[in-house]
């Protein structure tokens, strides 16, 4: 089985020096974390892998050398580097060398327990997405799993880099960034001017918006007036419904002039309402949202009342025993004409028990809707669901590889990328519980409950006792 | 690399392109066939006389701009989600095998999986109505109880749909990279 190298893309550019790492046995791989520069005291560089041993509890160890040579091969350097495996005792013992001019990298493996030689896969990772990334449904046996739970500990070791003074010069996808904290530093100074700057608009702006022409007498006198005229009109056209003689053309037409009758006498309330509705709205968008749930249940249940009435009326006949009565002749005659008279009015009833059946479902729907909302509110993962946007390689489904150019007689190129979780399975995974119940009806039942004239409920009924 | 003529299971030609970088480490791609400029025209048509025949019935204008809003929509839906460009199996001896899917927009499908997971692989029949469709498929057992048996079946190249012809090519392929990796680990 072929040895595989992961390595870091940002240590490509390193001087020559130490790779340090970890041997995964039972993988046989080899995870790079870091390069070390020269120069260095092998005792110190001994002290400060074990010191990070004990923080971390994983082993890293001197995996090999690396060379980095800029023009022709430096043969003294070839020496010292091959000496370099007498001081730090690894088996397997990895030669890496890069030439400048060539994408392709040499890397010899030395003094593995059976001597033979074996090849190499190269694989180049990004170490700090990486590091970053949280891996999903990987189980304890996966190599890549290991290697990502490698990177992600030690974290501590890439707290200080070849920039800073210490026994010990690391370079490692930290020492990347410089060029950019630069710019982050500058961005920090200016940032005090142009917060001033913005501060002076804003206040600019306040104090053209508080000026007291708009507040003035003529304005909110105007506004006060208007207000005033539309009242009263409402009044009026209130008072001339409700006393007018004329009769409705039909029903329907008589409900909505009714409805429309009801908002106008509510409308001085509707103004304060709506004004609490939004004042409710600093505890968050989902109380609010259940205030004008309940608020509407309040306003239309006039409708729910007339629904039942019409509901229990058109169900009276639920327990269908039979009674057998014998009558004389003029009992016989007064039931005849009674339910004549009922079945003539069978078609009031009915309509009167369809409209307000079609009103109440309306209603059933909208409130539904809301409750929807406020049910997707509480249990979205906003901040996953963000995370996935903005930084996908942060929750990982997985690993993809891509074959870079090859060439015979040079180690096997890979580029290992991140495979970011689908968008389903990051809703499935990171949805908080809802606590929500559904009607249990399907809608084969619910149509007959309404063709038999059972009240329908919104919600959930409980089971009943008896 | 080698690339050969294969046809699908309705008969439209495909390629399967062979890429051997060692001996442990093979990737197969199979084209298929692109988008018909025929067909494509044949559905236009037939969106846009349904259209102009609703337009003369109702005299409504939005009935053209919904044709128009349908047409594209539907075309880019069908291209981003539907029609596979090509699908390829990049087999690494020593990490596992990778299964991609490309799309005629150019989103990509990837799922890996690794050598630990991975039983066999096989060519399995489907009967579906009157025909026996041959598949290439992936058995995975689970490493943390081998003795189990297989625990997942992943099909491979279920877009392009080869026949057995195509399959058995890159079913050896795959046989001899798994044959050298067991040889190398007992």
């Amino acid at each position: 089985m072929a040895i595989k190298i992961f390595f870091p893309t940002s240590c490509s550019a390193a001087e020559s020096g130490l790779l340090i790492g970890r041997w995964m046995e039972e993988h046989r791989s080899a995870v790079i974390l870091a390069t070390l520069q020269f120069p260095f005291i092998p005792a110190s560089v001994k002290r400060h892998l074990s010191q990070l041993e004990q923080v971390t509890g994983m082993s890293l160890s001197v995996l090999g050398t690396w060379s980095h040579s800029k023009a022709e091969a430096d043969e003294k350097m070839e020496n010292f580097l091959g000496e370099l495996s007498s001081i730090f005792k690894h088996q397997p013992w990895l030669r890496m060398a890069r030439e400048t001019t060539s994408k392709f990298w040499d890397c010899r493996i030395e003094s593995l327990e059976d001597g033979a030689s074996e090849d190499v896969v190269l694989v180049y990772y990004d170490q700090r997405k990486v590091m970053l990334s949280e891996l999903h449904s990987a189980s304890e046996h996966s190599e890549i799993a290991a290697m990502f739970n490698t990177v992600a500990k030690n974290q501590l070791l890439f707290a200080n880099d070849k920039y800073d003074e210490g026994p010990v010069r690391l370079t490692h996808w930290q020492s990347e960034g410089m060029e950019a904290s630069i710019i982050v530093e500058l961005g920090k100074q200016a940032s005090v001017p142009m917060c001033a700057v913005l501060s002076f608009f804003v206040s600019a702006i306040t104090s053209i918006c508080s000026l007291r022409v708009l507040s003035g007498k003529p304005l909110s006198f105007l506004w006060n007036k208007l207000s005033t005229f539309e009242q009263l009109g409402n009044r009026l056209e209130n008072l001339r419904i409700i006393s007018s003689a004329e009769k409705a053309q039909d029903h329907v037409t008589f409900m909505s002039s009714l409805l429309a009758g009801y908002i106008r006498l509510m409308s001085p309330f509707i103004e304060v309402i709506l004004w609490y509705i939004g004042l409710s709205a600093c505890l968050g968008l989902s109380v609010a949202l259940s205030i004008l749930s309940d608020i509407i249940a309040l306003l239309t249940f006039h409708i729910y009342c007339f629904y039942v009435y019409g509901a229990s009326a058109s169900n009276t006949g639920v327990n269908m025993t039979l009674h057998v009565m014998y009558f004389f002749l003029l009992q016989l005659f007064l039931g005849t004409l009674l339910f004549t008279i009922l079945l003539f009015l069978l078609p009031t009833t009915a309509l009167y028990y369809l409209v307000f059946t079609l009103l109440r479902l309306v209603m059933i729907v909208v409130q539904g809707v809301i409750q929807m909302t406020i049910d997707l509110l509480s249990t979205l993962p906003f901040y996953a669901l963000l995370l996935r946007l903005c930084r996908s390689y942060r929750l990982a489904a997985g690993v993809k590889f891509q074959m870079l150019e090859q060439k015979s007689g040079k180690p096997l190129r890979l580029l290992m990328q991140i495979n970011p979780l689908p968008y389903g399975q990051v809703l499935q995974t990171y949805r908080l519980p809802s606590r929500r119940c559904y009607p249990k009806d399907s809608w084969g039942s619910l149509c007959k409950k309404l063709f038999i004239g059972e009240v329908i409920y919104p919600w959930k009924q409980k089971d009943k006792q008896h | 690399m080698e690339e050969k003529e294969y046809s699908d299971i309705y008969g439209n030609t495909i390629t399967l392109q062979q890429q051997s970088y060692s001996d442990t480490c093979q990737d197969f791609t199979i084209t298929s066939s692109k988008v018909s400029i025929r067909s494509l025209t044949t559905w236009t048509c037939v969106v846009w006389i349904i259209a102009y025949v609703l337009f003369v019935c109702t005299q409504q204008t939005a009935v053209l701009t919904v044709a128009i809003l349908f047409s594209i929509v539907g075309l880019l839906l069908y291209l981003h989600l539907v029609k596979v460009d090509h699908e390829s199996l990049l087999i690494l001896g020593s990490l596992g095998i990778q299964r991609t899917s490309t799309y005629a927009s150019g989103r990509e499908n990837t799922v890996f999986i690794e050598m630990c997971r991975v039983q066999d692989v096989v060519i399995n029949e489907g009967i579906s109505m009157h025909r026996v469709n041959y598949y290439l498929c992936l058995l995975l057992k689970d490493p943390s109880d081998p003795q189990a048996g297989v625990s997942q079946v992943i099909p491979v190249f279920q877009s392009c749909q080869p026949r057995l012809d195509c399959l058995v090519e890159v079913y050896r392929s795959c046989q001899e990279v798994l044959a050298h990796r067991n040889k190398v680990a007992s």
